[in-house]
């Protein structure tokens, strides 16, 4: 065999290792990454409210009235209306929250920062479109993350359906925002982090979240863009909602 | 190329074996953890922002 051949079959061995760490190897160090994010991010929130978790222990200010009606009714609690969210604010470049996502799988528990740069979505995952609004501001809180390779925390974007919930947790609490829509657009159609996708100057009068993301898969084509309205939310020291309550405390007990 | 290298590797049969071996698997290692992660902000695949130029 030739030097030629042997350069020929070099070359093609590379590529093939290649793909094979675009669309693996990144995978494993993202989770890697992503997971001790999350734990980090979630011991500092157990610092700054000790009680939030595990807390038989109520407040001492609270009104008597209310401490009668405890372990009256899981569901009631569950159900109850904590009012407007407030604002989650966010810091430059830093890690403020967890999403939890259902639909994406029973233990979807993924960070997400400030920034939409490689570095933060190489490695951490899902990031924040800086010019966008934040959690419980009235507009759009819009987030980017890959489809495949680094993590593919977004791979399952495709597949919302009615009804679906994304939960949001920070420091402020639990927001908890229902799927509403999902478009196709093209690469440059930056009118979809508009306070009012699509809608320039129009004031807003909802919290939507809007995830964007690559399509078709294994492409970079098209985007993706799932858009959600921010329908409760619970304070930290009500506790998670149900439906994500056990996720979240196998997640901070990581 | 690689027969050169076999060849000049040291020892018996066995221990070039093992040593061409290792030669590969640092070669891999070299790749996956710095060749790659360079090479890969020239890659077009991975994008999934919208609207605005990428770092």
């Amino acid at each position: 065999m030739g030097g030629f051949g042997e350069i020929l079959i070099t070359l093609g061995i590379l590529l093939i290792l290649f793909v094979g760490w675009e669309l693996w190897w990144t995978n494993l160090d993202a989770d890697r990454a992503q997971t001790q994010v999350t734990s980090e991010f979630l011991k500092d929130l157990k610092v700054a409210a000790p009680n939030s978790s595990d807390a038989p222990e109520k407040n001492p200010n609270q009104n008597p009235n209310e401490n009668s009606n405890e372990g009256d009714e899981q569901g009631e609690e569950q159900s109850k209306d904590f009012g407007p969210a407030p604002i989650t604010a966010i810091p430059g470049g830093e890690t403020f929250g967890i999403f939890y996502i259902p639909r994406f799988g029973s233990n979807f528990a993924h960070p997400v920062t400030n920034g939409v740069g490689m570095d933060v979505l190489n490695t951490v995952g899902i990031g924040h479109y800086p010019d966008t609004q934040s959690p419980g501001e009235l507009g759009n809180f819009a987030v980017a993350a890959h489809r495949q390779t680094h993590g593919q925390v977004f791979w399952d974007i495709d597949k919302f359906q009615d009804g679906d919930k994304i939960y949001l947790q920070t420091r402020k609490g639990f927001y908890t925002y229902e799927w509403r829509s999902t478009e196709i657009v093209s690469p440059s159609a930056g009118d979809v982090l508009f306070p009012v996708p699509h809608r320039p100057g129009v004031k807003p009068t909802t919290s939507i979240l809007t995830m964007t993301s690559c399509h078709p898969p294994f492409t970079t084509r098209m985007r993706i863009i799932a858009y959600s309205e921010l329908e409760s939310w619970r304070p930290a020291d009500a506790g998670a909602p149900a439906e994500i309550a056990d996720l979240v405390q196998k997640t901070m007990g990581n | 190329m690689y027969s050169w290298i076999f060849s000049h590797l040291p020892g018996p049969l066995w221990v070039r074996i093992v040593l061409a071996l290792v030669l590969i698997a640092a070669v891999i290692l070299l790749l996956m953890n710095y060749v790659f992660p360079w090479l890969s902000q020239y890659s077009p695949w991975t994008e999934s922002t919208i609207g605005m130029m990428l770092l």
